[in-house]
């Protein structure tokens, strides 16, 4: 297939264009489309194999109802104050609670390595940002909305919950902690 | 189309028009005032967007830290704005103006309704801006609520955005006009279909923009209530979409310098428009991309939409991507350059502004842009991007130092050509977009490389002083700090260079006279104005060099390939090593 016109694209083109391409053309394309549905498969894959989904359980909830589970899980397994914030340790397995408003993160959470908890966090305010450092898994954290994901830790240690998403002047001051135990 | 062709244009007509010398286009007068009024308008917003820049630069360099917490966010609220909206959009406007009635030897149908809406855009723009230096709406970019912005800021946008409508429903006007009164044969230039992808792609936003600007500024005046994740959906389905426009009118200005700077060749009319037209399908999709570890959604919504229905849209770039490099190596060959792979490369025009320019937006938006893009657009890899700094990284890697250095390309054609001023300072212009793509690359690159050690966006200052709890980053964090400083305040020294460059041509500059044309070294004018490469070309040597093909492009989007490749699955072996979360 060869063609003996060629134009520019600032030219009209006249009469039909509708033409087959040439072969290395055809060949990018094909190459390029296998490539986007080998992305595509990828995510589908990664629910079935992979380790790290953002799907959760997901629900809408009010922030008085969610503060008073918070309170109620505080209540129940308070083992000591960091900072003046309650240090939290639930058996395995538990729903773990976790709240952001402007500026800071409630309770600090001790878990498990190798333990499976699910964890709920919403905003008692604006949108704040649940960025766990320094291992780096980021979640939005959207007022109205109970967002709960299963986690399981792979390694003990201090990690350090950072505000990731713009909430005021304070925003840079808005850190939270969770301790990894062996 | 028989009734169509009583349709001609009444002689009085012929007096809104000019003939360009270099092209022979028909130009209409107040087509080419609207886009010399857009255009310094989109400049000034650049001018202010990047004063801005120069202060957030200096306050994310923890070195440095230069200014207060409420003027950072002050300051990064004012450099989103100006720059993504304001700066893109009125240059995109002047764009439509020329795509449509210049390139189509056509009038403008309604000269009044023209400058209705660039007085609106203007009054929109001046609203917003005031109310941000007030400080009455510290809200960022995305004015997220319950964040809450003064009335007047949320007024300003929809104005605004009620111009920008008038002027794409202007376009689609001039182009039934320049049909009907067959001011050109055939169909629409490629550059012009380019536009009106763009067009077609703003009027969705803009429909996306209305709803969720409108109830967003009833409930500013506490007479509504709005859901934030309801919120959130609908401004990315906006402010995502807005990012496509940039991207078709970034495309549609690659195949224009093509033309102009080497006589780049259209390969193949059907695919490149048929992948115009995968943009329109698939664009607005993208609003998932901001939502994919969001509450308010599940897998397979974020899947299916973040990949816009299996990355059709994605293929639609890779074809470009392809397209454009191989038309204009098919135009260099048909010049004579048909040495090896790449003689074509190494002869061509490398001290037009113009066409470095544009090699320098499709390398970066393509290896950097596209490639970081798509992957943390990955549903589950999103988990270790959102929020970070990997995020102004990729984006601006694509509409910094994609779209907005090609608008900067463009500009040194627009200047003679439509402002018929030759090119102020036209040395520096040689190294303008150089000096900016290689400062955009270094910036973007550092802020990417502190998002992956979990550096946060939109984040007055990484020491946490004050915090409850310290948060220490691994120290090659503060090498990536400065790399940042240092490339943003290159990427900004070229910004003001290029403003320097088009206030100084604009106002003060060398009127280019016609017999001006005729003198080959003639300085401030780029080569392809000088002399315009051939636009079309036919008879045997053009099947000679069509069956060869585009040999040394195969090899520049092989390499594009592997690099994508490696960047996607190393991204996926990263975050297998993290906690189970699900």
């Amino acid at each position: 297939m060869s063609v003996d016109k060629l134009h520019s694209g600032i030219v009209a083109p006249q009469g039909v264009w509708w033409k087959p391409a040439a072969q290395q053309e055809r060949v990018w394309v094909t190459v390029a489309f296998v490539w986007c549905m080998i992305l595509f498969a990828s995510m589908p894959f990664w629910h079935f194999k992979g380790g790290q989904n953002p799907s959760g359980i997901r629900a809408k909830v009010a922030a008085a109802d969610f503060q008073a589970r918070t309170d109620r899980f505080v209540k129940e397994y308070q083992v000591g104050t960091d900072q003046g914030i309650p240090v939290v340790q639930a058996p395995a397995g538990s729903d773990l609670y976790l709240i952001g408003r402007m500026w800071s993160w409630y309770p600090v959470l001790k878990l498990k390595k190798g333990t499976e908890y699910t964890l709920h966090f919403t905003s008692m305010d604006v949108n704040h940002g649940l960025s766990l450092f320094p291992i780096n898994l980021n979640f939005q954290v959207v007022p109205g909305y109970d967002y709960a994901l299963r986690v399981v830790p792979n390694q003990s240690g201090e990690f350090k919950i950072i505000c990731n998403e713009f909430c005021g002047i304070g925003h840079h001051t808005m850190v939270g902690k969770i301790i990894v135990e062996d | 189309m028989t009734t169509a062709a009583a349709v001609k244009p009444v002689d009085a007509l012929k007096a809104i028009f000019r003939k360009c010398p270099v092209t022979g286009l028909k130009v209409d007068r107040t087509a080419e005032n609207l886009i010399k009024f857009n255009a310094v308008v989109a400049v000034v917003c650049l001018l202010v967007g990047v004063l801005a820049a120069i202060g957030l630069v200096l306050t994310r360099w923890q070195a440095v830290h230069l200014l207060p917490a409420h003027l950072y966010y002050r300051f990064l609220t004012a450099h989103g704005l100006n720059m993504l909206i304001f700066f893109i959009l009125f240059f995109e406007m002047a764009i439509l103006y020329f795509a449509g009635p210049v390139l189509l030897n056509s009038r403008l149908p309604l000269p009044k309704m023209g400058w209705v809406a660039f007085v609106l855009m203007v009054v929109g723009m001046l609203m917003v801006n005031v109310m941000v230096f007030a400080g009455k709406a510290d809200v960022l970019f995305t004015s997220y609520p319950p964040l809450r912005a003064d009335p007047i800021y949320y007024l300003g946008v929809i104005l605004f955005a009620v111009g920008a409508i008038l002027v794409t429903t202007h376009f689609f006007m001039a182009l039934v006009v320049a049909k009907r009164e067959k001011t050109y044969t055939g169909s629409m230039p490629l550059v012009t279909f380019g536009g009106l992808t763009a067009a077609i792609i703003a009027a969705i936003s803009l429909i996306h923009g209305a709803a969720t600007y409108i109830p967003t500024f009833l409930w500013s005046l506490g007479l509504i209530e709005i859901d934030p994740q309801v919120y959130r959906l609908l401004f990315w389905a906006l402010g995502h979409s807005t990012q496509q426009i940039n991207v078709s009118a970034m495309v549609a200005i690659w195949y224009f310098l093509g033309a102009v700077t080497v006589g780049g060749v259209v390969l193949n009319e059907k695919i490149s428009r048929l992948a115009f037209v995968l943009y329109i399908l698939f664009i607005s999709m993208a609003s998932a991309h901001h939502l994919l570890v969001d509450p308010g959604f599940g897998p397979a919504w974020k899947v299916w939409n973040t990949s816009y229905a299996m990355y059709l849209a994605v293929l639609a770039s890779m074809i470009h991507g392809f397209t454009v490099p191989a038309g204009i190596e098919m135009g260099q060959r048909l010049r004579g350059f048909t040495k090896g792979r790449f003689e074509w490369l190494r002869k061509a025009p490398w001290g037009d502004p113009g066409f470095s320019g544009l090699v320098l937006s499709l390398v970066i938006f393509g290896f950097l842009g596209g490639i970081t893009g798509v992957t943390i657009g990955t549903e589950q890899i999103n988990i270790i991007a959102h929020n970070t700094l990997r995020i102004p990284g990729h984006f601006h890697t694509t509409v910094v130092g994609g779209t907005a250095l090609s608008f900067m390309a463009v500009t040194y054609y627009v200047l003679p050509l439509i402002f018929r001023k030759r090119v102020s300072f036209w040395k520096l212009a040689q190294i303008q977009p150089y000096l900016f793509g290689v400062g955009i690359v270094v910036m973007s690159m550092s802020m990417i490389f502190m998002g992956i050690f979990g550096m946060p966006r939109r984040h007055w200052d990484s020491s946490f002083a004050g915090a409850p709890f310290p948060v220490e980053f691994h120290p090659v964090v503060q090498v990536f700090q400065a790399t940042f400083g240092i490339g943003g305040l290159l990427a900004a020294t070229a910004v003001l260079i290029f403003v320097l460059i088009a206030v100084t041509s604009v106002f003060f500059g060398k009127r280019l006279e016609e017999a001006d044309l005729k003198n080959p070294n003639l300085m401030g004018v780029p080569q392809g104005v000088l002399k315009l490469p051939p636009q079309a070309h036919e008879g045997a040597h053009v099947a000679a060099v069509h069956v060869a093909g585009a040999r040394g492009t195969v090899i520049l989007v092989g390499i594009f390939l592997a690099c994508f490749a490696l960047y996607f699955f190393t991204n996926w072996k990263i975050l297998s090593f993290l906690w189970k979360v699900g």
